[in-house]
């Protein structure tokens, strides 16, 4: 394909996600209006009906949908790659996933089989009217749960992580991407510490952050006042681009739920209220096994948790809808995953029968509701929570779950914890790895639940700021690696994997922007 | 540790909680009985009564420090609350005091932080006069000598009330006991819902002297949750998981979680009020909180005995409404030192300790003498909320706080950055 081409193809790609909706009609009504006016001169048509567009408010939105499609996009694949290189390019990762995925699904069936529970059932109407009823507090409505288990469990998936090979690489030679100390052993491209520092710039210490320097006992003259200041002006100007460039230095708490709706491009109007309130139909029409794994999973995380208990129920109002959104399978495009299949009773491999299942392809793990949880601190109004979180899923979250060579993917963030920490930290590397307590082992849950439950909430929604800042889950691994730096002198004291454990079982305290800045960028 | 070279205290206890005695002990102090010479007295309220008493004759010695002061019921006794706080208004309206501003409604502006309130059966006319104004309210009904929950009970119809009515007095023919008086305040029927459910919160003041007025914030308060979702409903005033707050109450409920114990931390709260409603209204809730709990002691310096010796960490319980008003509920003189949870005995370790630096001169040994000013690290995890005599000292320096015509005692002493830049009344 040439360049041209491709641009053709993006262009009719991007324009698939406008057609039909209120902003291509708005569009169209205002070139109407700028086209009738009887001074234009036919040539300039074109010329005039794109400038004067662009100014307006509705050209501002076109520009944050074209952004937001460009930061979701997948790198352009090799011409000549079939469809599914857009979704991985390695064989041997894609296969690992695969058998992944086939493993879940097993595990899913057999728990079916072991509990004889359907995997969808139709709800009588007085179980569909307590639904109804019981909207607001679901938590109190959840079956009996005592039988259920996770599908999996964090240390289940490292484990297929560490047994991944590439069979093109020889054995016993290190190459030079791949960590000598570490477990994970593929090959990889992943940043250096050089390439971080340019990457993440803006994060370097003589620069003021949100989280740091408006810190209370810090007169607000000196930066917090101005900060406030320049979030407003970037609210106002409603673009994208801009939202995400403040995101680099931290949101104020009061104003971090409009930057982030802004940076996502959620703007939840009425038709994606409707299209809620469709999805909550089909809560209520059906109950679904993987709601009693949402279930478990927020009965053994949020509701035990003492920052997230409260917002037990919306978790429920964002997860339930979220099992039945097909818009979800979307993101199955540019992911190495594929959505689990499950066939109509007695159909079984015919595949005019198939369905996904669950209808979004997402199969809940032990921790999952914690994506969901410090959401709650900025959305009250479950609608917007819910179209937040699932843009946030679909752009970062997913990448936390699934084997892809993808620079974000958890693969290549576990990759660049294990290099980082050898080239920063040898000796502690060292220390670590000859009593038996691989780092990874430890970092590993911190890293698939982006940190979510361990640090203190506020910390979490200052690291996230940077998540969407950067357009990059990377930071989690930079942050991975502070934590083990700051801890320094006492895990070198210790002898035993668990006695490591224990020093980093309790990581609530720490301020994460000014660890992040001193493991990037003192030398 | 900070206690190196310090003198090792004697200290007396009279209640058997961990987060005292592995205080006392790390401090390496040593345990006396409450009738030996101590240096440091955690007491009981029943004991105080009798360190006190004229009949027991006893005089406290320069370098010892009890941690309650000897009528601390005029603000711990939710009847003599109220009514100091009454005083109060008054005194500051007749002296024209800018705290006593009313607005178009004739409503306090600064003022105005507790429910409507009446003792019973004392105020029982007056009472009747304000239920006939707006007869369909829910009042909250509680024994003036109880706390914990016990003996409350929600009321919307006066039948309900007959035994406190003037009738059933006169028909008796005795006055009635202090186990008969209630104060009855209107129930505030809008709480601030999280996650659907109501909750209050729990703010630790710690109190070192009345006059020069000089009190501390801790930091780390929290809010404590019902276990059950609100609901306005009538049919459902009885059932006390959805109206009141207090753990003891709580704890008993089928959906107690003893993980959490139901707390949450006013840091929580905070950033999820600045992340969901923004800063401004959050800070303005935060500074009025300050303020209230300023003006409730102010309320009460003059009639409290302001005994040197003497400190005292209140429990205050603060309710905020769905428009974040907050509302002083009341104040305990001895706030729950069991411990539900880990994170609840570490806070409550932490409490102590901070209090002990605060209330110890640098030295090491308690001494009236000292003019109770501690070092900023002293206070931990303690703010300081306002000193009356910083504040005077800035009010000399201050000519331009004349011009502003504040008279009476200025509020501005504190030495927090919020409570002084942020002042609503300014
Ligand atoms: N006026 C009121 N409006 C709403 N709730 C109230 C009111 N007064 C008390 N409560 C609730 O009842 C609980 C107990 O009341 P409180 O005055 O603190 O008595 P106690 O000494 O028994 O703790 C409070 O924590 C609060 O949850
Ligand atoms: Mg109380």
């Amino acid at each position: 394909m040439s360049s041209e081409d491709q641009l053709q193809v993006l262009v009719l790609d991007i324009y698939s996600q406008i057609k039909g909706t209120p902003l291509e009609l708005e569009l169209f009504k205002q070139a109407q209006i700028i086209s009738q006016n009887p001074l234009l001169r036919s040539s300039e048509l074109k010329q005039t009906v794109i400038e004067t567009l662009s100014k307006k408010e509705h050209g501002t939105q076109l520009k944050n949908t074209v952004y937001k499609y460009l930061q979701k996009r997948p790198a352009v694949p090799h011409p000549k790659a079939g469809p599914e290189h857009l979704k991985e390019p390695l064989t041997y990762i894609r296969k690992a996933q695969s058998n992944w995925d086939k493993r879940i699904v097993k595990s899913l069936n057999s728990m079916c089989t072991e509990l004889g529970v359907p995997l969808a059932r139709k709800r009588s109407e007085k179980d569909q009217k307590e639904v109804i009823v019981h909207w607001g507090e679901l938590g109190t409505a959840a079956p009996d749960l005592s039988a259920f288990r996770p599908v999996y469990a964090p240390k289940d998936f490292l484990e297929v992580l560490v047994g991944l090979r590439n069979p093109n690489a020889h054995s016993g030679e290190p190459s030079s991407f791949s960590s000598l100390w570490g477990i994970i052993q593929v090959p990889l491209r992943i940043r250096s510490i050089m390439e971080l520092r340019l990457r993440f710039n803006e994060m370097s210490i003589n620069q003021c952050q949100t989280g740091v320097d408006d810190n209370p006992d810090i007169p607000p003259e000196l930066f917090d006042n101005d900060r406030s200041k320049l979030a407003k002006k970037v609210l106002n100007n409603k673009h994208s681009p801009l939202s995400q460039e403040f995101l680099k230095k931290g949101a104020p708490p009061g104003v971090r739920a409009e930057l982030w709706k802004q940076t996502l491009g959620v703007d939840v109007d009425q038709i994606d209220q409707l299209y809620y309130e469709q999805l909550k139909s089909y809560v209520v029409q059906h109950d679904l096994l993987v709601d009693s794994l949402i279930y478990k999973d927020v009965k053994l995380t949020a509701t035990n948790d003492d920052q997230y208990f409260v917002f037990e129920d919306y978790i429920y109002q964002v997860l339930f809808p979220f099992s039945r959104d097909t818009q979800v399978l979307d993101h199955f495009k540019h992911s190495s995953a594929n959505p689990p299949k499950s066939y109509i009773r007695g159909k079984l491999g015919v595949e005019e029968f198939a369905v996904h299942y669950p209808p979004n392809g997402v199969i809940p793990f032990h921790g999952f509701a914690m994506y969901v949880a410090p959401l709650c601190y900025i959305y009250d109004d479950p609608v917007v929570l819910y179209y937040v979180f699932r843009e946030l899923y679909m752009r970062y979250f997913f990448r936390l779950h699934q084997i892809s060579s993808h620079p974000q993917s958890i693969v290549s963030l576990c990759l660049l914890f294990e290099s980082l920490l050898q080239s920063q930290e040898p000796q502690l590397f060292l220390h670590l790895k000859t009593i038996q307590a691989q780092p990874l082992r430890i970092a590993f849950k911190w890293l698939i639940r982006a940190f979510s439950g361990y640090l203190d909430s506020e910390q979490v929604l200052l690291l996230w700021d940077r998540v969407l800042a950067y357009n990059s889950l990377e930071i989690l691994a930079v942050l991975a690696v502070a934590i083990f730096s700051f801890r320094k002198t006492n895990l070198l004291q210790v002898g035993t994997a668990s006695a490591a454990e224990g020093v980093l079982a309790d990581i609530t305290t720490l301020k994460v922007v000014p660890l992040i800045q001193l493991s990037l960028f003192s030398t | 540790m900070a206690t190196q070279g310090q003198p090792r205290l004697k200290y007396a206890c009279d209640l058997d909680k961990s987060v005292l005695v592995n205080n006392f002990d790390r401090r390496g102090w040593i345990q006396v009985s409450p009738d030996e010479d101590w240096n440091f007295y955690w007491a009981s309220v029943q004991s105080i009564r009798n360190v006190f008493s004229v009949e027991n004759g006893y005089r406290l010695c320069d370098d010892q420090v009890i941690n309650h002061f000897p009528n601390h019921y005029e603000l711990t006794r939710k009847d003599l609350m109220v009514k100091n706080i009454k005083r109060y208004r008054k005194d500051l309206e007749r002296e024209g005091s800018p705290f006593a501003e009313k607005d178009e409604l004739g409503r306090h502006i600064h003022l105005d932080f507790f429910p409507t309130t009446f003792m019973l059966p004392a105020d029982y006319n007056l009472f009747v006069e304000e239920f006939r104004k707006n007869p369909s309210t829910t009042w909250i009904m509680k024994p003036c000598g109880k706390a914990r929950g016990i003996g409350i009970f929600l009321i919307n119809r006066l039948s309900q009330l007959k035994k406190w009515s003037r009738d059933s007095k006169t028909n008796t023919f005795t006055a009635p006991s202090a186990k008969d008086t209630y104060v009855i305040g209107k129930y505030i029927d809008n709480p601030l819902l999280i996650g659907g459910k109501k909750f209050d919160l729990r703010l630790y003041v710690l109190v070192t002297s009345f006059r020069p007025l000089k009190c501390y914030m801790l930091k780390l308060g929290f809010c404590r949750f019902c276990t059950v979702k609100y609901n306005a409903d009538v049919t459902d005033l009885d059932n006390m998981f959805v109206h009141l707050t207090n753990v003891s109450i709580q704890k008993h409920g089928a959906e107690y979680n003893a993980v959490h114990g139901g707390k949450w931390t006013v840091a929580n709260l905070r950033l999820f009020l600045e992340g969901t409603r923004g800063k401004e209204v959050t800070d303005k809730l935060f500074d009025e909180m300050n303020w209230m709990t300023v003006h409730s002691l102010k309320a009460v310096s003059n009639v409290m005995a302001n005994d040197r010796h003497c400190f005292e960490c209140y429990g205050y319980d603060i309710l905020i409404d769905d428009n974040l008003k907050p509302y002083l509920i009341e104040v305990n003189a001895s706030p729950s030192l069991t411990s539900t949870t880990s994170s609840d005995r570490i806070m409550k370790y932490n409490l102590i300790s901070d209090l002990i630096n605060i209330v110890i001169p640098p030295e090491g040994t308690p001494d009236v003498r000292w003019n109770k000013t501690p070092s900023k690290e002293a206070m931990g995890n303690f703010d300081l909320l306002y000193d009356e005599e910083l504040a005077q000292s800035d009010l000399l320096n201050q000519d331009a706080r004349s011009k502003l015509g504040m008279t009476g005692p200025g509020l501005r002493g504190a030495r927090d950055p919020k409570l002084q830049s942020k002042a609503t009344w300014k």
